[in-house]
């Protein structure tokens, strides 16, 4: 794949034309892209009742911004996911985590677009978190990192858009925690909103869901190592808790139809039990993978904050109880995907969203995609996903002259 | 029925858009005739969106629509039309009031589980209702029934009487009757025959509830003489 990974001397050559500065930000020195700087001076106020400064924002990008800066897409990452979309991971070596959906040709075309996806405020892949350097101690943030919210997360991006130059977004556009972000762009800055593409996601958190993010909280704040979330400064690592936490939460992200065809009852090595508890069945053996292979790429404290931004997100609660009234007047269009295997979040959620856009008004499609897949369906080769997105992604672009 | 003699049989083929038939179907053309320029429509059951695309193309309708199937959803996103995954009996209690200049169901109120509160919802949600729906008064359905004895199986209405989602069939007086006690008031109504042409020649509604193959009206949310008259069919 082909991708232009360096939109910085694209948007050089554009900003001669236009007011804004250029702003070139320097490639981060460990592979996680580009990062964006912002001193004391550009503080990030966040929900919480704290401003956080400085702070800064890795991002990476594929494609060209067009001369009228009208081509700009923004892709949310979910829970645990990242900037690289469409990039080799720096720590895992895999292939972007989007690029199914994302690349010359393909919906999401980067030869017509100018795709831009950041790591969110409070994760750990080059974006302030509670693992970076907390400039008043000298040492990490730990748990005295404020309390991030997804509205925090948007804020945070359109901060970044502003000092790429980018007015307003073509398209925003995300799964699950990204679909969640989606949502509060289209309710907190709907005329930066041409399309917006919410994927298997909530308007809210369900109380199912937040249960399932407190037993992970608690598997990680149960590990001695976590230390009162100090373990930066002692050299150690949560990671039985961090991998327990993801053991069950991936439980969540798949479906017993699809456990069932991918791992049965098999055993794993041997066709028959060892009476021990040892990883006997496949099941468990790729489990135990999941977990141990999730922490070496993330921090558990980063964990913790973000499945709290997920709890915390109720977007009607913040329209006085009415979630039509978060989308008045947008002239936003959507369009809402939902999977019929995915119970994390649910079609009846969808549902939700597109009810609330129907009451007010705004143009709204909506698909259900049958898959066996459950709710990592929308990462994964769902052709019907693909053939309705290029749909939905095409007519817009025309719309917009593209 | 003599309460809809104040109702002026409506001549749907005169009133059909010159110059624009051009293979178009029938029925979308008197939809198409009936469409103010800028409407906003709601089309239920709208299909590939063939219907939303030529009002927009046509009228530059602001089009939204409603489609049960997966197929037909993917169509109408290709064509940048609005559509939701859904149907008539769940979806529409949550559009507001007058949110649609004009809505359309078309041959869809006899699949429904609830037709009167889908029309109440109609009626409540749109400015104007365009509704049609097949005639199960039809000559045809009636020898079948009356000579044969058995459940009719016609070009309106192709499946077995197993297998058929129609659950709710009317007849065109049966629809009236609902029409009345909705509050809806009939703007206008016609027939059209078994090849979906306006029937042409002014005509008792007793003789449209016979050979007409299927019933157009335009609807209105006010009450009017007609629905406040004595319920005595």
């Amino acid at each position: 794949m082909t991708l232009s990974l360096d939109p910085a001397a694209q948007i050089l050559a554009e900003a001669a034309q236009t007011d804004t500065p250029p702003v070139v930000e320097p490639e981060a020195p460990n592979g996680q892209g580009q990062v964006a700087q912002f001193g004391p001076d550009e503080p990030l106020t966040m929900d919480a009742g704290v401003v956080l400064a400085p702070f800064q924002i890795a991002y990476q990008t594929a494609g060209t911004l067009n001369a009228d800066r009208s081509n700009a897409v923004l892709i949310c990452h979910a829970l645990t996911g990242d900037q690289h979309f469409a990039h080799t991971h720096p720590v895992t070596g895999k292939r972007g985590w989007w690029e199914t959906l994302v690349g010359p040709g393909k919906p999401i075309d980067t030869d017509r677009y100018f795709v831009v996806c950041s790591n969110v405020v409070g994760s750990c892949m080059g974006s302030t978190g509670p693992a970076s350097v907390d400039p008043e101690t000298g040492r990490a943030y730990g748990l005295d990192f404020p309390l991030v919210t997804i509205r925090d997360m948007v804020r945070a991006q359109a901060m970044l858009l502003d000092r790429l130059g980018i007015r307003d977004l073509f398209l925003c556009i995300g799964g699950s925690m990204g679909g969640m972000q989606v949502l509060q762009w289209a309710a907190l800055y709907p005329e930066r909103v041409f399309a917006a593409m919410p994927i298997a996601t909530g308007a809210r958190h369900s109380a199912q869901n937040i249960a399932f993010h407190e037993v992970g909280r608690q598997a990680i704040m149960a590990d001695p190592a976590w230390a009162e979330g100090r373990y930066l400064d002692m050299g150690t690592r949560p990671a039985k808790g961090l991998g327990v936490a993801r053991m069950g939460a991936h439980i969540t992200y798949l479906s017993e139809p699809a456990l069932h065809r991918k791992f049965g009852r098999r055993f794993q090595g041997g066709s028959a039990p060892t009476f021990s508890f040892n990883a006997d069945f496949q099941i468990e053996s790729y489990l135990r993978h999941q977990g141990l292979s999730f922490v070496e790429r993330f921090d558990a404290n980063a964990y913790l904050y973000l499945t709290r931004a997920m709890d915390y997100f109720d977007l009607a609660a913040d329209h006085g109880g009415v979630l039509a009234k978060a989308f008045k007047g947008t002239k936003t269009r959507f369009c809402v995907m939902s999977f019929t295997s995915d119970w994390l979040f649910p079609t009846a959620d969808s549902r939700a969203i597109v009810h609330a856009l129907n009451a007010a008004s705004a143009a709204v499609a909506f698909v259900e995609v049958e898959s066996d897949k459950g709710h990592d369906a929308f990462l994964l080769d769902e052709p019907v996903m693909f053939a309705a997105a290029r749909g939905f992604i095409d007519a817009a672009a025309r719309a917009r002259g593209l | 029925m003599k309460q809809l003699r104040d109702v002026a049989p409506w001549d749907a083929a005169a009133s059909l858009p010159q110059g624009e038939r051009d293979g178009t179907r029938i029925d979308h053309l008197v939809v198409l005739g009936l469409v103010a320029p800028g409407a906003r429509v709601l089309d239920i059951g709208c299909g590939d969106g063939t219907l939303l695309a030529l009002l927009r193309d046509r009228r530059g309708v602001d089009g939204r629509g409603i489609e049960l199937s997966r197929e037909g959803v993917n169509a109408c996103l290709a064509r940048g039309l609005p559509v939701i995954q859904g149907d008539a009996d769940t979806d529409l209690a949550n559009y507001p009031d007058d949110a649609f200049d004009v809505v359309v169901l078309s041959q869809t109120i006899q699949a429904t589980r609830n037709p009167r509160i889908v029309l109440e919802h109609l009626l409540r949600i749109g400015r104007q209702v365009v509704i049609s729906f097949p005639n199960f008064g039809h000559w045809r359905v009636r020898a079948e029934l009356g000579f044969r004895g058995r459940m009719p199986v016609t070009a309106l209405m192709p499946e077995e009487w197993y297998e058929t989602q129609n659950i709710h069939h009317c007849t065109i007086r049966d629809f009236v009757g609902l029409c009345r006690m909705v509050g809806a008031r009939i703007e206008k109504a016609t027939a059209l025959d078994a090849r979906g042409r306006p029937m042409r020649f002014s005509m008792p509604w007793w003789v449209w509830n016979l050979i007409g193959a299927q019933g157009v009206f335009l609807l209105s949310q006010e009450a009017s003489e007609i629905s406040s008259g004595p319920t005595r069919p």
